[in-house]
């Protein structure tokens, strides 16, 4: 499948952290067909697991997380419409004026976030804080207090747009982008003969604090990992920290990353002639790789990262050549995996 | 349905081909003017008094004014769009219509003070996923036109949400006006340009001369959390909205009372705008020629000038039963 194809799979069903159901089924459909057999945990996270044969072999996780930032329900207003908090980091200046569904136990409700007219704007320079905003679904209280519980989640109506030449703009991009590159390479090792079992993993709560990554690498604890995240994209204003578009996936070095694993992913690059960025985290990354890492007894784990602009935003904007040569050095460099000493100090 | 095929046109204020062909492609008269700015002028010929019906047939958009090195668009707003609406919204720009995204800096790489500011406009810019400025040319150019993209969608108890209800919602019901036959000399006026100073509507006027002007307009309602009570405007749901005095116009008192009592004899619920902001067509014909009786009849519109304004379906239908009652009133009566 081509990997636009795996993405607008990935990127229409919603995910937000903790409820990530409907996500979580198209996850194990794309799975099924490149792997031996898809599993799933006590708390959401899907295993795709696919064995090369070779008995003892070792085993490689590669990993993005599933979930999407969202938004729930808090309370409601005498005007019958929803106070909301937020599921993840999300940015409330992107929020007014954004159409949205509220998730209700007897099924969804369209709704928008408002914005007061201009002539009630008293301080035109400041933002509108979360807790001033409402989700307007067109009911008075009485009737929205039958409708809707605290707690339902709220999900932003934000479509898939298909920009010019390879760029996406998505409500999730971060980190469907990741997931479509790890469905991608699954399908790519299919005519290889690996000399590593691999085990694909789409982790839950990631935007809540790396939950499920903690969990699924603790019970993995696998020989070598690569999570599959995405990096801020470069944009006007933003250059520090921020990688171009369309060079291909950005490979982290710093103390969460393995050195050899890191510098075996790089070889391979070359070698393949594969475009590669490299950012340098001094700490921290704020990936899921910061918990795999620690897993167990540890595990050897590199970080692969696909340029974004506008990262939790209504629309993030992407590149599928990034998430393509992401999927492409992960198979080449899982050809070469034999494991033993290859990532001894 | 002719509201949800009005509202999801393009027509930014300067270009609304999309509409007025549209327009034109539906209305029969005894004449036909599109006049120099693009207004359409429909005359039923009747032998009373001038009338002048008037819609305006723009909606707030946007306009292309640069391109940067990284292939990112630079624009400006046509008519006034609050910036809080714009930030991560979908538009269409072009006549290729070619989709891009308002963007700005990521939450996580805005400092603590930036995040509690608006960014200010000139660092706004549309994202149509150009890799340079060459890519970006080849797709749009300078002065090329944008509105909000989305659909109208019904929802609530009986609301609709759409970008430009503001103002095909007053295009739909001087559609529907035209149905009906009156006895007056009719003008039935689609303008262009309101949003960006009630432009068209000067030289309409000017052309037309007419004795009473009724302006059918979308217009401000904020019933909504946050709002105190006195700063609402109008209610969802409470009826046509009628102005008394906005920063354009004054309604003539007894035009207004006219309508007042048509609307109480007729059953129709109505609502007088409780502020004297805002401005409509209106004021550019009441100060055309020698002067003009005007009067506003609205339907009010929540979160209007953004993507997501939002209507009551009732409101819509007591505006359309309104100004047809009033018409037929015009026939009868002196004011």
């Amino acid at each position: 499948m081509k990997i636009e194809e795996i993405l607008k799979k990935l990127d229409a069903p919603l995910g937000v952290s903790g409820n990530e159901e409907p996500v979580r089924a198209a996850v194990k459909e794309l799975f099924a067909p490149c792997c031996n057999r898809v599993t799933e945990d006590s708390l959401g996270n899907v295993f795709g697991w696919y064995g090369c044969g070779v008995k003892n072999a070792p085993l490689v996780m590669l990993e993005a997380h599933q979930d999407e930032l969202g938004l729930m329900v808090s309370g409601v207003t005498d005007e019958g419409s929803l106070l909301f908090c937020t599921v993840g980091g999300f940015d409330p200046k992107t929020l007014p004026g954004t159409e949205v569904t509220v998730h209700c136990g007897d099924g969804k409700y369209f709704g928008v976030i408002g914005a007061k007219p201009p002539h009630l704007v008293k301080d035109a320079g400041k933002a509108l804080a979360i807790e001033n905003m409402s989700v307007d679904i067109g009911f008075k209280k009485e009737q929205t207090e039958k409708i809707v519980r605290i707690g339902d989640i709220i999900t932003l109506n934000t479509g898939y747009i298909r920009l010019a030449g390879s760029a996406v703009a998505g409500r999730c991009i971060d980190d469907r982008g990741g997931l479509a590159a790890v469905v991608r390479t699954m399908e790519l090792i299919q005519k290889y003969r690996l000399s590593c079992d691999v085990v694909a993993v789409a982790t839950v709560q990631e935007e809540l604090g790396l939950r499920g990554a903690r969990t699924a690498a603790a019970q993995l604890v696998p020989d070598a990992a690569i999570a599959v995240d995405v990096c801020h994209g470069v944009s006007p204003g933003v250059s520090d920290n921020a990688f171009p578009l369309g060079k291909g996936p950005v490979v982290s070095v710093g103390p969460n990353l393995h050195p050899k694993l890191t510098r075996q992913l790089l070889d391979r690059a070359k070698e393949e002639d594969i475009e590669v960025q490299i950012d340098v985290d001094s700490g921290d990354t704020g990936t899921d790789a910061w918990e795999i890492q620690v897993a167990g007894t540890g595990v050897p784990t590199a970080l692969l990262s696909i340029p974004l602009r506008y990262m939790h935003a209504n629309y993030e904007v992407g590149d599928i050549r990034d998430m393509e040569n992401t999927a492409r050095l992960m198979a080449a460099w899982l050809l070469g995996f034999k494991g033993g000493d290859q990532l001894c100090y | 349905m002719l509201l949800k095929e009005l509202c999801e046109l393009f027509g930014p204020s300067g270009w609304e081909d999309e509409v007025r062909n549209f327009i034109l492609s539906r209305i029969k008269a005894d004449e036909i003017i599109v006049d120099s700015m693009g207004n359409i002028i429909a005359h039923k010929i009747g032998g009373g008094k001038k009338v002048m019906v008037a819609a305006h047939m723009d909606e707030v958009g946007f306009i292309v004014s640069g391109f940067t090195d990284e292939g990112f668009v630079k624009f400006k707003t046509v008519g006034g769009i609050l910036t809080t609406v714009l930030v991560s919204k979908k538009v269409l720009l072009g006549e290729k219509r070619v989709p891009g995204v308002i963007s700005a800096k990521a939450v996580h790489l805005q400092k603590r003070d930036e995040r509690e500011k608006l960014i200010p406009m000139s660092e706004l810019y549309i994202d149509i996923g150009a890799k340079d400025k060459d890519e970006a040319k080849s797709l749009l150019n300078l002065g090329d036109y944008g509105i909000f993209a989305g659909e109208y969608t019904e929802f609530g108890d009986g609301l609709v949400k759409s970008k430009a209800l503001d103002d095909r919602v007053g295009c739909a019901t001087v559609l529907g006006l035209m149905e009906q036959e009156y006895r007056n000399d009719m003008y039935y006026v689609f303008t262009v340009q309101e949003e960006v100073g009630l432009r068209g509507a000067i030289i309409a006027a000017n052309r037309i001369r007419p004795d009473y002007a009724l302006v059918i307009e979308g217009t401000t309602c904020s019933d909504v959390y946050g709002t105190k009570p006195h700063e609402t405007v109008t209610n969802l749901g409470g009826g046509a909205v009628m102005t008394a005095m906005d920063r354009a116009a004054v309604s003539d008192r007894r035009y207004f009372e006219m309508i007042k009592n048509v609307a109480e004899r007729e059953n129709i619920p109505l609502q007088i705008k409780r502020t004297s902001m805002g401005g409509t067509d209106a004021g550019s014909i009441q100060r055309s020629g020698g002067g003009v009786k005007t009067a506003v009849l609205a339907v009010p519109c929540r979160y209007i000038h953004s993507p997501v304004s939002v209507m009551s379906k009732n409101d819509f239908d007591s505006v359309g039963r309104l100004s047809a009652a009033v018409l037929n009133e015009l026939e009868r009566s002196d004011i």
